[in-house]
């Protein structure tokens, strides 16, 4: 199994927030800035958060860890890891947003979708080449990264 | 060739049944269940009730992985004997497996106390999805339930028949709900969310005598508290917890303490065989021993120890521990290990804030330095921080004033930390 994370670099972070704009876009439905802040509702929701302890920050996601607690824990099966790709999902279909996933996340990396009572977390936007994240950042803090399996 | 056989088809069953396959593609798999469902997440049965999840969406995983994993489903046969010397399980039917490594993840079963009345009236548990079809069936516009238990199990039903349009009565013997999951505060927290709802609840009570609705028929018509005071319902539920079903070993002289004892490789006393889930002792790395934790995430990673140790791969059980987030009532809660260290035991540091207009309390109990507990309310998005330093054993005197604080993160950790983390 190939194991790809993006790997993000607080020495180079400087605290744009543009991932998580750019994320929040990407997983909305019209994919169109304007429009996924402005016009949908609810608003998407973005899987990175930057954190600020100034003059330190850190862009933050899910990690798609070998050893997954978020989806051993899972109450409904929700949460999966791929046996081919090693992407961690959430199907929102089938997560009743009881939050034991981020209970156990040793990042911090998941997020309440709360109007839609699901967990939100970074895809790692498969059907892109490059996630919308590190494709925008401008500082080159988040990079595509082969971790180890 | 291994033949493996799992008696169980819940969440310890299937992270073994999973794990076996990741190390060994060819031995043969059976799984074995009384129930007649291929695997389905039991929490989701408050949603089933309530009618916000059908059926057809409980299913644990997609349906065609027991046939790519190569496992052989038996439903709706109990397991009746175990011969560890002959290395066979005997099953209802009669039919005999032979196995080379057997897993028992069968479960417990709903605790009912023995209260006068009690046994010769219907009253329902609240542990499976045939539990909830029956309660489903029962249940008619305006019913009133009493609900003996307020611990998760019977506030989760309390939810699905407050959605329903039944009035609620909660009894809970221990001074506050969720007794074993959350402090006094954190208990009062969730019982006001539970009493806006509209139920009520009652704490230091017992059912002491159930009352039928005419002589010699099953029907409810009210219970008798232990005060005396009667309250009517149609409905009674107990949820109480749990009994690991040790019965199943009787006679096998496999080691049972408070459940079937397994070592940090989920093995019993006997060669060969292996358990976990509901029905096992394991260890716990807050306590440094065993003890029961019966929950559904340590079922699960139990279920994976065993698994690959079953299947040759040496693994050791790091371990869990009790945690339970609760999001019943609209609440968000979440709480690890030792939550209430008891009063006067100068060993534990306990750290705690709370902010009550923003529905905010927060705790983490430290011994020797390092996270033993924590119980998060309102705002949860970064427990899982502190839950990962518990789980590693962390010392974090160096930092430990940071880890209330409501920018909590990966920053509030030593950097040298922080990079390890990262780095993974």
């Amino acid at each position: 199994m190939s194991r790809l994370r993006i790997v993000s670099d607080e020495a180079a972070c400087i605290g744009c927030h543009l991932c998580e704009i750019h994320c929040l876009v990407e997983h909305s439905r019209s994919r169109q800035i304007v429009k996924a802040f402005r016009r949908e509702v609810p608003r998407a929701l973005a899987r990175v958060h930057v954190e600020e302890d100034l003059p330190v920050t850190l862009a933050v996601q899910c990690h798609h860890c070998s050893e997954p607690m978020c989806v051993y824990a899972c109450l409904t099966g929700a949460m999966r890891k791929d046996s081919e790709t090693g992407i961690v999902t959430s199907d929102p279909e089938r997560c009743m947003g009881c939050w034991t996933c981020i209970m156990v996340c040793p990042y911090g990396a998941l997020a309440r979708d709360e109007v839609r009572g699901v967990v939100g977390k970074c895809d790692l936007c498969q059907h892109l080449v490059t996630p919308a994240c590190v494709a925008h950042c401008p500082n080159e803090a988040l990079t595509l990264a082969e971790a180890e399996p | 060739m291994t033949r493996y056989v799992i008696v169980g088809n819940s969440a310890g069953g299937v992270g073994a049944a999973e794990a076996i396959r990741q190390v060994d593609r060819h031995g043969s798999l059976t799984m074995v269940s009384e129930e007649p469902y291929p695997a389905y997440s039991r929490p989701l049965i408050a949603r089933y009730l309530s009618g916000e999840t059908p059926e057809g969406q409980m299913a644990y995983r997609p349906a065609g992985d027991y046939q790519a994993l190569g496992i052989e489903l038996v439903l709706g046969r109990a397991l009746q004997g175990i011969d560890t010397a002959g290395q066979t399980v005997r099953l209802s039917d009669g039919r005999l497996l032979p196995w080379d490594r057997l897993l028992l993840a069968v479960g417990g079963t709903p605790i009912v106390p023995p209260t006068e009345g009690l046994a010769e009236h219907e009253h329902f548990t609240f542990t499976t999805l045939d539990d909830a079809k029956r309660l489903a069936r029962h249940l008619s516009a305006g019913s009133h339930a009493v609900v003996v238990g307020g611990g998760l199990i019977g506030i989760s039903v309390a939810e699905a028949l407050v959605k329903l349009g039944a009035a609620v009565t909660i009894v809970e013997l221990a001074p506050q709900v969720l007794g074993r999951a959350l402090d006094s505060c954190a208990g009062e927290i969730a019982r006001r969310a539970i009493e806006r709802a509209g139920v009520q609840v009652l704490t230091g009570r017992t059912v002491a005598r159930v009352i039928g609705r005419a002589p010699g028929a099953p029907a409810v018509s009210a219970v008798v508290l232990d005060d005396g005071a009667e309250i009517v319902c149609d409905t009674l539920v107990v949820a109480i917890g749990v009994r690991p079903r040790v019965e199943v070993v009787a006679g096998t002289g496999i080691a049972v303490g408070r459940g079937i004892v397994v070592d940090r490789h989920m093995a019993t006393s006997a060669p060969g065989v292996y358990a976990c889930g509901d029905v096992a002792e394991a260890y716990d790395f807050v306590l440094g021993g065993n003890r029961l934790t019966p929950i559904w995430p340590n079922a699960y990673l139990g279920g994976r120890i065993a698994g690959r140790n079953m299947a040759g791969e040496e693994t050791v059980y790091e371990g869990g521990t009790a945690m339970n987030s609760l999001h019943s009532f609209g609440l968000s809660m979440m709480s690890a290990g030792t939550v209430d260290p008891p009063a006067g035991d100068g060993s534990y540091e306990v750290l705690s804030c709370q902010d009550a207009g923003r529905g905010i309390y927060k705790k983490v109990i430290l011994q020797e330095g390092r996270v033993v507990g924590m119980i998060f309310c309102g705002a949860i998005e970064r427990a899982g921080i502190i839950f990962g330093l518990m789980r590693a054993r962390v010392a974090v005197d160096g930092f430990k004033e940071r880890l209330l604080a409501d920018d909590l993160g990966l920053l509030s950790l030593p950097a040298d930390l922080r990079r390890e983390l990262m780095q993974r």
